[in-house]
């Protein structure tokens, strides 16, 4: 990439960002915040399966109430306790009969995703 | 906020740019701006607002744009425990406040066409809307005439069904007050397919449980056009451990189908035989929402067809059918395969803009239904595409065991689970 042409983004990048600037303050900010790139979703087997798992743990896998918390977790100890609901060595409620319906590998992959979250 | 539309649309377009522009420095640089993508979703609810949020987070360059004829959602999942006395309609009501903060673009208006060549929706004010991808998440409508004697009139003044929750819900919860101790409670269950299938037997319980400490003289009758329903084990067991003989349910060898009501004479007619009824419920056959067979997506079951994974409607390319609306069986219609489908559904859309195959889907469903406060019980599935085909995963699923072992527990989960999905739609 040539450096004029880099300037010229550069340029247009900076009038764009002003009008972010301003559509952010009108719209009681927020907005900004999931238009950052770095706010972007993965997508991915573990992203994937997460997101079905955010219908019972929460955005994100915030957790609600006696539902655990998933975001943060190290991998280590989401996929230890997936793999033993799936061979029932925990007893858990619906849990159990969730685990089951994945491979080690996904249970590898959900866990490595809301580690990251 | 007092924006003008044209204003608020010349900002997010440039706000859209800006996106663009920021994820693809480096790479493609101009050109960027001009070819911003366009989402409408048409609904506001499971699968509409799931879809409006999640297009948003796998592409945030995306322009999305949510049209509901509401300002806010009533959901249908935990009405039952308005009509039982256990919680508000405010409680279960949900406005898209949130949504804007993601990014959606949220409009209040009423679909009236959808010009799926043209790619574009009208709004009944005249108002269009350009699109890309669209997602149309209606819900359902009633088959009225299924029923002798039934109408939407007959629903909003004296027999509601409560199926789409807010002033029906209201209604029922109204006559359910107002009935004196020793009345009957009659259900007209619909036939399969229908929203939520444990939903009846759920509402059931919950009016049990009101009538119980309420009004303990009183029964409750369903007729059912089904040989069974869902959890039926389990509601039977909570029902005969809790409310003893209150309940009395008729199903089809015994005359259960109702073809005709007079709702003059608070009168059901079932198999030949007349039952009158203090509160009567009736919850009708069941189609797709009204603007998936204005414009062309039902087939002749009156449900849309889509493909599997992308929700892409078979009828109409560039229009994709999530939640209660389309045939997304073995997935049942409830609002969490709602959920699971919009996201499956967004990731697809979000994938064909990038030219990418779209990611394997995955979904779950997971139900809790109450019997009482302290009773609740659940039954969950896991799903893949195997051969091309969505299929339910061999060994995993199922419903909670009998004797009651987790009960106290699942009412505990039942309640987490409602907070959680309803962050996860229309909040943060």
């Amino acid at each position: 990439m040539s450096q004029n042409r880099e300037a010229a983004i550069g340029r247009r990048l900076s009038t764009a960002s002003l009008a972010a600037i301003g559509l952010g303050l009108m719209l009681a900010a927020g907005m900004s915040q999931a238009e950052s790139d770095t706010e972007r979703m993965e997508m991915s087997t573990g992203s994937i399966i997460g997101a079905t798992c955010m219908g019972c743990h929460g955005f994100q896998g915030q957790g609600s109430g006696d539902i655990p918390r998933l975001a943060g977790v190290a991998k280590e100890a989401t996929a230890g306790k997936l793999l033993e609901y799936k061979s029932g060595a925990l007893e858990g409620t619906v849990m159990n009969r969730i685990a089951k319906g994945y491979t080690d590998d996904e249970i590898q992959a959900v866990a490595e995703f809301f580690a990251k979250q | 906020m007092s924006l003008s539309r044209r204003g608020f649309l010349k900002l997010s377009a440039a706000m859209a740019g800006a996106g663009a522009i920021g994820a693809t420095v480096g790479c493609q640089g101009d050109g960027a701006k001009a070819d911003a993508k366009r989402v409408v979703v048409i609904g506001g609810g499971f699968g509409g607002a799931t879809a409006a949020k999640y297009v948003k987070l796998f592409d945030p360059s995306v322009e999305v744009t949510m049209i509901d004829g509401q300002a806010s959602h009533t959901t249908c999942p935990f009405s039952n425990l308005v009509i039982g006395g256990l919680k508000e309609i405010d409680e279960i009501t949900h406005d898209f406040t949130a949504l804007e903060k993601h990014g959606v673009n949220v409009v209040k208006g009423w679909v009236t066409g959808i010009d799926a060549e043209g790619r574009v929706v009208t709004l009944e004010d005249g108002r269009t809307y350009e699109y890309d991808r669209l997602v149309v998440s209606p819900g359902i409508d009633f088959n009225y005439d299924a029923i002798e004697g039934y109408s939407e009139e007959v629903a909003d003044t004296k027999m509601p069904h409560a199926w789409q929750a807010g002033e029906q819900t209201l209604l029922l919860r109204k006559q359910l007050e107002e009935m004196e101790d020793g009345g009957r409670f009659i259900m007209v269950a619909p036939p399969n397919p229908f929203r939520c299938p444990p939903g009846p037997y759920e509402r059931v319980s919950l009016v049990a449980n009101y009538f119980r400490e309420n009004k303990p003289n009183s029964t409750i009758l369903v007729l059912d056009p089904k040989a069974n329903f869902s959890k039926e084990g389990l509601f039977r067991e909570g029902w005969e451990a809790d409310y003893g003989g209150m309940i009395e349910w008729i199903g089809p060898d015994f005359g259960g189908g109702v073809d005709k009501v007079d709702a003059d004479r608070m009168v059901v007619t079932a198999g030949g035989t007349e039952y009158d009824g203090d509160v009567i419920n009736v919850i009708p056959p069941q189609k797709a929402g009204w603007i998936a067979h204005e414009a062309g997506l039902v087939d002749d079951s009156g449900w849309c067809p889509i493909n599997t994974g992308t929700y892409e409607s078979t009828m109409h390319a560039g229009v994709h059918v999530v939640g209660d609306a389309c045939i997304g069986s073995p997935l049942p219609k409830s609002g969490f395969a709602a959920n699971s489908q919009a996201k499956n559904c967004a990731a697809a859309i979000v994938a064909m803009f990038h030219n990418e195959n779209p990611p394997e889907p995955s979904w779950v469903n997971t139900c809790y239904s109450l019997i009482a406060p302290d009773y609740g019980i659940s039954v969950a599935a896991v799903y893949r595409v195997e051969d091309g085909k969505t299929v339910s995963v061999e060994g995993a699923g199922g419903v909670s065991p009998l004797g009651g072992k987790n009960a106290e527990k699942e009412a505990g989960y039942a309640h987490d689970w409602y907070a959680s999905i309803t962050e996860d739609i229309w909040g943060s």
